[in-house]
């Protein structure tokens, strides 16, 4: 498939993408790395109250280098700033918000998404040093538990499995996937295909997905701008 | 009634070979420095240390991990960007790990500060990690059983403290340190400024006294991300 590098999403625009489900006032938890970047595209008129496992709600951006105060970082140990309104809590507190429900949404990364909603995102398996920080807490915490990710690995293997052959973060946790090349819900140990790059045909894409898309409602084009 | 001690050895001379020690901090906020190079010049071994990560650069826990010290890491967050101490010793089998959940690890030592023996969560359900462990079924969900974690120390870096260990926090430097302070028998904390009794807002206490045993004095206070930044290396 030599076409599909020209057609599929950018990582910005994959989070462009999930930014757009997220509503006016909700609290959201985005995982380190690739999902900290949908943050960048909250949309206009919207204010979502950002959570960090480290004990603070609604942090703003980066400050300018050299500004850092590493007493005020993220869960992925970057310096960030404070939003007028934002509070300092501890760990139990923080994570009361998390496992109690409070959370809107969580979006986090992916190694595998299987059809049951399984989530495998902390170890590729036995070797180096392990390592999960708060992710087994927040599939299970979130009222939204969404997924960004590649469709498939940089070798071409689907991420989206019948069954995940890594180790699991959590069982059926995961309710939508943002993927470079669609937007598929998990519904009844269903992948359920809401919306997919007019580029690609269906069979194309259920090609580069290792367990059958359904369509329950008209399917949509995945329309996003350049960024 | 008088916490203060008058020096950082003096405040970990309590220390003994084989203690398990909680160390606030995540990542290098909170993380109390001095505390922890005193414990390094103090000299105490065979340690199992809580924290969330494993330390970073040559300074601080990783320092702690480098010289040796520490037989036994339990935390949720080991392998970091510069976290290259921990890593070595790890693969070479030098020290043994217990990786836990963050929430749940703060669950844990919260529930062992309150005298609550185990609990249940749906963390880490259907997981390598909840391996042996009991589960339950609870209004048709299933959660798996958690024990407390307690510890002989805690060390714990705070903003301002007074005689009787009342302390507040600076900004995201407080995580793990108020349940640690619950859950350890003897609790160390260096704070920035001592002040007198009376000078913090009852309001504004985070951490009671009743939680603390002895406090030292460090005005302005060393930062892992510095240390590791200009690559300190302690001792």
């Amino acid at each position: 498939m030599s076409t599909l590098d020209t057609v599929k999403l950018t990582s910005a625009q994959i989070a462009w993408r999930a930014a757009q489900d997220i509503e006016d006032g909700a609290y959201v938890n985005l995982g380190i790395g690739f999902p900290e970047m949908v943050a960048r595209f909250q949309v206009a008129g919207r204010r979502a109250i950002y959570h960090t496992e480290n004990g603070l709600l609604d942090f703003g951006q980066a400050p300018a280098a050299g500004q850092e105060d590493w007493d005020l970082i993220n869960a992925g140990k970057r310096a960030v700033t404070l939003n007028p309104g934002a509070s300092f809590f501890h760990h139990a507190d923080s994570f009361a918000m998390v496992r109690g429900g409070h959370l809107d949404v969580a979006i986090l990364g992916a190694y595998q998404v299987a059809q049951s909603g399984d989530l495998a995102n902390w170890s590729t398996g036995p070797g180096g040093v392990p390592a999960v920080g708060g992710a087994m807490d927040l599939v299970h915490g979130a009222k939204r538990v969404a997924v960004i990710t590649e469709h498939t690995t940089k070798k071409g293997e689907p991420k989206l499995v019948e069954h995940c052959t890594l180790p699991l973060t959590g069982v059926a946790c995961v309710t939508r996937v943002y993927t470079s090349l669609a937007v598929i819900d998990i519904d009844a140990g269903r992948f359920v295909l809401r919306e997919k790059l007019a580029a690609l045909s269906l069979d194309d894409l259920q090609s580069l997905t290792g367990a059958p898309l359904h369509i329950d409602t008209p399917l949509q084009d995945l329309n996003v701008p350049e960024l | 009634m008088d916490k203060t001690r008058d020096s950082l050895a003096a405040a970990v001379a309590d220390i003994r070979d084989g203690m398990t020690v909680m160390i606030g901090g995540f990542g290098g906020a909170g993380s109390p420095i001095e505390l922890i190079h005193a414990l390094i010049d103090h000299g105490a071994r065979d340690l199992t240390v809580i924290n969330n990560n494993a330390g970073t650069g040559h300074a601080g826990l990783a320092a702690l991990i480098e010289q040796g010290r520490v037989r036994k890491m339990i935390c949720s967050f080991p392998r970091s960007a510069n976290a290259e101490v921990f890593n070595a010793a790890y693969l070479a089998g030098q020290i043994e790990l217990e990786l836990v959940p963050q929430g749940t690890l703060a669950e844990r030592i919260r529930a062992g500060g309150a005298g609550i023996p185990a609990f249940y969560t749906p963390t880490g359900y259907g997981t390598d990690l909840a391996k042996g462990k009991p589960q339950h079924d609870f209004d048709g969900r299933m959660y798996v059983l958690e024990r407390w974690l307690k510890a002989d120390i805690a060390l714990i870096k705070a903003e301002e403290a007074d005689q009787h260990g009342n302390l507040t926090y600076r900004m995201a430097a407080r995580n793990f340190a108020p349940l640690m302070a619950m859950a350890a028998a003897h609790t160390i904390v260096q704070a920035s400024r001592i002040v007198p009794l009376g000078a913090i807002n009852p309001e504004h206490v985070i951490t009671p006294g009743i939680f603390v045993n002895a406090v030292v004095a460090v005005p302005n206070p060393a930062q892992e991300e510095v240390l590791t930044r200009e690559q300190v290396v302690y001792p």
